[in-house]
């Protein structure tokens, strides 16, 4: 099959509840329809505004929080992609969400309080990349010893790790 | 009274460690600490080419090694826009299915020891060594099986690999009939898990529960039916569904996923088509050797993906697939390199896990190892 191009138009994407959904709550920075996925960005501070809404919104219905992880695009600025995966059992759709925070202060808020799910994905997260979630009952290392120095999923930290 | 157990304990299935807090014999607290097994396979991903990363997918999850390949090819093949052959789609459903047979058995055997029903076990684990000798017969290798590669299988499987299967399929039923006979209505199994470790739907929902622990508690969900992949809608099954969301309805319905899973086999193994068994792709699929030997063309392709790998179009794509735990998904990013800009894997257990605590607090001790058992971890897939 020959790859067909990412569909970043938002008037054309319109038409799919969730686009629509944030667009409406004017949460939605830019979207992209690229391989049968969607991808919306939202701002970091409205995360967990935009996650909220696409849960109860009857349109969108995404009642499972499947997966959180980030991205480190280092050395480009905002640093850090952190990918919310939501799920909806009802319209069998997925969605990802993408907030971009700056490698300076890479925290965003969390999202305990909508599904307790996040408790792990989140802990895995602040782990391996250093972001911090503000609210988090129980932000501590989950994958790496207490003591560890470094954030080893990190772009600047070496695959065999510092020697 | 705080209660270490683990991480070196035998019903923790591998190396989970758990803080409880208990008095006397209820619990009240459970604290779940994981890690232990965590070697980074995330990290290491980042700095193999593609068609590297497959055998360090079965190292996830040493009990489902073709799921976890299946996930990742699937996602780079979403990523490269392959198609594949229906040949290769039926052989990764049959051998598929045929893991999560292998997966629920250790499961079903392990949880009864766990519980004391000793005979189960071994019973269980001859059926798996007949599975693993066909495992070794179409790859090689009895475990780390590494055959599913990105655009279809490593070869095609030899003869002996149909008279085996052919073979298992059918006196399958007649076996999960005996693990039945001993289990279903003995007194003490039930006694043991009936109204046991009990959870809600809105909880699964909530804690990130998939697969049997869900669909035990009512979430009418699978992905083989739901999102089909690797031609899934061509198969005729059943999704069981329970109400109970106790121990003794999540080990009913993985029994009748065992049934399923070998009626799904026996699907595949009956309508399997002809042809080729990898994509028409030969900047991403080794030629065959016979080719090789033959065309200069063929060699210079060999050369290049051994050597240098392939490229993939930049861009992110996430595949779940319907695991023996639970959804297992692949997230992967191209940077439009030969390597993978960053694969995470979507852990099935670690979603369950995070149940357990729901699970065990205000029930007795002898109840969390019940609790463990029933939602079938595999610590390996949890710390990656």
């Amino acid at each position: 099959m020959p790859l067909q191009p990412a569909i970043t138009d938002l008037g054309q994407l319109k038409s799919r509840p969730a686009v629509a959904a944030l667009q409406n709550a004017s949460l939605l920075e830019k979207a992209r329809f690229d391989r049968d996925e969607l991808t919306l960005y939202v701002n970091r501070s409205d995360i967990k505004h935009a996650c909220e809404l696409l849960r109860e919104n009857s349109e969108t219905k995404f009642n499972f929080l499947a997966d959180i992880t980030c991205v480190d695009v280092f050395p480009s600025e905002p640093r850090f992609e952190v990918i919310y995966n939501l799920l909806s059992h009802s319209r069998k759709e997925r969605v990802r969400l993408i907030a971009r925070l700056p490698g300076g202060d890479p925290s965003i808020e969390s999202l305990m309080g909508l599904w307790p799910a996040a408790n792990f994905f989140e802990r895995e997260v602040f782990d391996l990349f250093g972001v911090r979630f503000v609210g988090h009952p129980n932000l501590r290392r989950i994958m790496m010893p207490e003591d560890w120095e470094g954030h080893p999923l990190r772009k600047d930290y070496p695959v065999e790790g510092y020697r | 009274m705080i209660l270490n157990m683990g991480p070196q304990h035998p019903s923790t299935h591998g190396v989970l460690r758990l803080l409880l807090e208990i008095d006397g014999e209820t619990v009240l607290k459970c604290i779940p600490d994981i890690g232990y097994l965590h070697t980074g396979i995330e990290k290491t991903c980042e700095a193999k080419f593609y068609q590297q990363v497959v055998p360090l997918t079965d190292r996830i999850d040493y009990l489902c090694p073709m799921t976890n390949n299946l996930t990742y090819c699937l996602a780079v093949e979403k990523l490269l826009q392959l198609e594949i052959p229906p040949r290769a789609q039926f052989l990764r459903v049959l051998l598929n299915e045929l893991t999560r047979i292998n997966s629920h058995l250790v499961w079903l055997g392990t949880h009864a020891l766990d519980i004391g029903a000793m005979t189960v076990f071994l019973y269980c684990f001859r059926e798996r060594e007949d599975l693993l000798r066909i495992f070794e017969n179409v790859s090689g290798q009895r475990m780390m099986t590494s055959y599913f590669r990105i655009g279809g299988v490593s070869m095609d499987p030899p003869i002996d690999f149909w008279k085996k299967t052919k073979a298992f399929i059918d006196k399958f039923p007649s076996r999960v009939d005996e693990y039945e006979g001993l289990l279903t209505s003995n007194p003490i199994w039930v006694e043991r898990t009936k109204g046991v470790a009990h959870i809600t739907a809105e909880d699964c929902i909530a804690l990130g529960c998939s697969g049997p622990t869900a669909r035990g508690s009512g979430i009418d969900w699978d992905l083989r039916r739901d999102m089909p992949y690797s031609g899934y809608e061509k198969f005729k099954f059943k999704v069981p569904v329970s109400k109970d969301g106790d121990v003794y309805a999540r080990y009913l319905l993985r029994v009748q996923e065992l049934r399923e899973s070998n009626s799904i086999a026996r699907q595949a193994f009956e309508g399997m088509p002809e042809g080729p068994y990898n994509a028409e792709a030969p900047k991403v699929v080794l030629p065959d050797r016979e080719k090789m030997k033959t065309q200069m063309e063929a060699l210079i392709y060999h050369f290049k993906i051994v050597t240098e790998g392939f490229t993939v179009p930049a861009g992110e794509v996430y595949q779940g697939v319907e695991s023996p735990r639970g959804e297992m998904g692949y997230y992967v990013r191209s940077d439009g390199t030969a390597k993978p800009y960053r694969v995470h894997m979507r852990s099935a257990c670690l979603g369950n896990l995070q149940a357990l605590e729901r699970l065990c607090v205000g029930r007795l001790l002898a109840d969390v190892v019940a609790a463990i058992g029933s939602i079938d971890i595999v610590l390996g897939e949890i710390d990656r």
